[in-house]
């Protein structure tokens, strides 16, 4: 019996978890590579080049993250995750943080054992149509036809926006995501509905790109940013932070061109960003050029937006909404001070 | 008095010789089958003709992405792409030894067909998979290359290959389990195939991908290709277990007799007389259970695996390369096909080599 309850103890320590209380900071340094969780193919924010290099608006902060607690962007482990395995891979530990437009609703806040450390994309539903219909508004939309996935929240939103605003629509459903855009391309339809960010990827697949349009009007919310595991403060500021960086980088003007010039300004904030000054690396527990880094290996927001998915990328997205607090958009960095 | 005249022998009627007996025999028997030809010539006009345009006149071959002009299929895509179709994020420089173990597989396979000494053939089969597995995931001196960046054909082939050699053994001792006349070793051996049997291998996968990592805790991690790995043969040696005890309940009960009565141990009788005769008869269903197993292993896409079909969504995330699906599956059924069928035909040889009813 005695050996028994030994084997039995033994085993007990083995399999509870011994809550080492390293923190993710700590396994990331020591590991010297961060493991960052990215989609297994959304165009602009997480996919490879054709030499297999991840590139992408979920990619860059991934990399921006590597730099700030690294020192180095390249350090990053890209762990493809399916939408069913994102937050599980995040809770066991498999990841150190989540980059895969994952949209923050208050169930996945509040119950997944998980916090939303920010956003690095406000997307929305929208619609693409056929320039045909000669409309510039979602508000002149009554009557069309749409191609719609069938039981997906797209087709609530859809059916809620006409319902509040009195509008009718007809609708052709369809099976598969694939289905709904072939039959939006062989003209079954005037117009499909989707998240913006997929829109534009759509709009490009057409076969006449011009013959089509994104309509400015959003109906709905879907706030994409990245996911940290609960109970780990230190970690969930530095990723939070490392995304304000890169915007309040945006803000000042620093750019991974000039931003070797600007460690002489003697504008405060742009010294206190970029660790001259001040002592905000130090509270996070990084080196004081951790923003310096972010911005010199990956570059703001802005350079991240134009590179991925805004007017230097084929996807064109319109900065919209995802403008700075400043300029009209709800991109708003919490000052560095 | 009569004269008969040997009469000259006339030549056959056209209709009743070469092609066009042939034709008559096969196509135009009668009406319905001549019907059923007619429509048949109609769908291959139908989509063959417009078939081969697409991917072979009209198709675009080579420049630029920019230059595309014509409507068929532009393969430019997959000559850009075929590097992460093939070997997915294996290193660029480091390409020669997934092939080099390709290489040597294709000569293991080659060999087993003229080295008939069998302990020079299972010394092959345990020494084979170390050495492409050293080649492929590194060690003794070559740079370690981490399985996260494996993927493409070489990851399908991978999985395949593990699954099959693998889950053999571990099928063929379930099914003597099942057989067995010790009371718990069966009543193991039952549990186990039917608890696999019943569920589907996607459970299978997702228990081993979303389930299992959150029974270890923090800083514990266990390979994800391992764990699908492991999954993925289970479920195969389950199925493996079923098509051998079929074979093994084929042979005439007094083959079982003879080998006691020869004074043969359990083993010896199974190994020596037993077994030869099953598996010989189970050659067709054991393949068809590997070339299911060959495209079930497509599924690892839903864990995040990349393999050859779930490069195509991913190398179309690309933004410079977007709308290119088509092209991509077109691709992967080709490669799929090719393996499917050259396995069936390998199978054909071996069961005629192993054919000793003359």
């Amino acid at each position: 019996m005695k050996v028994n309850k030994i084997a039995l103890l033994v085993g007990l320590t083995v399999l509870i978890p011994n809550l080492s209380f390293a923190t993710t900071l700590e396994k990331v340094i020591k590991k010297d590579v961060l493991q960052c969780g990215v989609s297994t193919g959304i165009p602009g924010f997480s996919s490879t080049d054709s030499k297999g290099v991840w590139k992408g608006l979920d990619v860059d902060l991934c990399r921006s993250i590597a730099a700030a607690v690294l020192g180095d962007a390249d350090k990053v482990k890209y762990i493809p995750l399916t939408a069913k395995e994102r937050f599980t891979a995040l809770q066991s530990g498999e990841i150190d943080v989540l980059a895969r437009s994952s949209t923050w609703t208050a169930s996945r806040d509040t119950s997944l054992g998980l916090n939303f450390a920010g956003v690095n994309y406000y997307d929305g539903q929208g619609f693409l149509v056929n320039k045909k219909l000669g409309i510039t508004s979602a508000k002149e939309l009554n009557g069309a036809t749409f191609c719609i996935q069938a039981g997906t929240t797209t087709e609530l939103n859809l059916t809620d926006y006409f319902k509040s605003t009195g509008m009718e629509y007809k609708a052709v459903t369809y099976d598969t995501s694939g289905q709904t855009i072939d039959g939006f391309k062989k003209g079954r339809c005037d117009a499909v509905t989707s998240d913006a960010s997929q829109l534009y990827g759509l709009r490009i697949k057409m076969d006449d790109p011009e013959s089509v349009m994104v309509l400015p009007e959003i109906i709905s919310k879907e706030p994409l940013g990245p996911v940290v595991r609960q109970g780990d403060d230190g970690w969930f500021n530095i990723v939070r932070w490392t995304l304000f960086a890169s915007l309040e980088a945006e803000e000042l003007g620093v750019t991974s061109s000039n931003v070797q010039a600007m460690l002489k300004s003697k504008n405060p904030s742009v010294m206190r960003l970029l660790g001259t000054t001040g002592t905000a690396g130090e509270n996070l527990g990084l080196k004081a050029d951790w923003a310096y880094q972010v911005v010199k290996q990956v570059g703001n927001y802005q350079e991240s937006f134009d590179k991925h998915v805004g007017q230097n990328s084929p996807l064109k997205i319109e900065r919209g909404i995802n403008k700075l607090w400043n300029k009209g958009g709800l991109m708003y960095p919490m000052p560095i001070r | 008095m009569a004269v008969y005249t040997i009469k000259k022998a006339e030549k056959a009627p056209l209709a009743s010789k070469g092609v066009l007996l042939w034709l008559r025999v096969n196509l135009f028997s009668d009406v319905t089958n001549s019907l059923f030809t007619l429509l048949g010539c109609y769908f291959i006009y139908l989509i063959v003709p417009p078939l081969i345009n697409w991917m072979i006149i009209d198709a675009t071959w080579s420049g630029t992405k920019e230059e595309i002009i014509n409507d068929g299929a532009r393969w430019i895509f997959i000559f850009e792409k075929f590097d992460q179709f093939i070997y997915g994020f294996y290193p660029e420089a480091l390409h020669w030894r997934p092939n080099l173990a390709a290489l040597i597989s294709i000569f293991f396979i080659l060999s087993m067909n003229f080295i008939s000494n069998l302990k020079i053939k299972i010394g092959l089969i345990l020494v084979y998979p170390i050495i492409s597995f050293v080649l492929i995931s590194g060690g003794f001196g070559l740079e370690i290359i981490p399985t996260e960046k494996w993927g493409g054909l070489m990851l399908t082939i991978l999985v395949a290959a593990v699954g099959i050699i693998v889950s053999f053994p571990i099928g063929i001792v379930l099914a003597l389990g099942r057989q067995s006349k010790m009371p718990i070793v069966r009543t193991l051996c039952i549990a186990f195939i039917e608890f696999i049997r019943g569920v589907p291998l996607i459970t299978i996968l997702f228990m081993a991908s979303v389930i299992l990592p959150l029974f270890f805790h923090d800083g514990i991690e266990f390979d994800k290709l391992l764990r699908a790995l492991i999954g993925i043969t289970l479920f195969q040696a389950a199925y493996i277990a079923e098509v051998v005890r079929g074979g093994l309940q084929a042979i005439p009960r007094g083959q079982y007799e003879a080998a006691d009565s020869l004074g043969l141990s359990y083993w010896q009788g199974m190994i020596l007389i037993i077994l030869p005769q099953a598996l010989k008869i189970s050659i067709p269903n054991l393949v068809g259970s590997f070339i299911s197993l060959f495209k079930d292993t497509t599924l690892v896409l839903i864990i995040g695996l990349f393999d050859v079909l779930a490069m195509v969504s991913l190398t179309n995330s690309d933004t410079n390369w977007l709308g290119f699906e088509v092209e991509g599956y077109v691709f992967v059924t080709m490669i799929y096909w090719v393996f499917c069928f050259s396995m069936s035909q390998y199978s054909k040889s071996i069961e005629r080599k192993y054919n000793t009813e003359h």
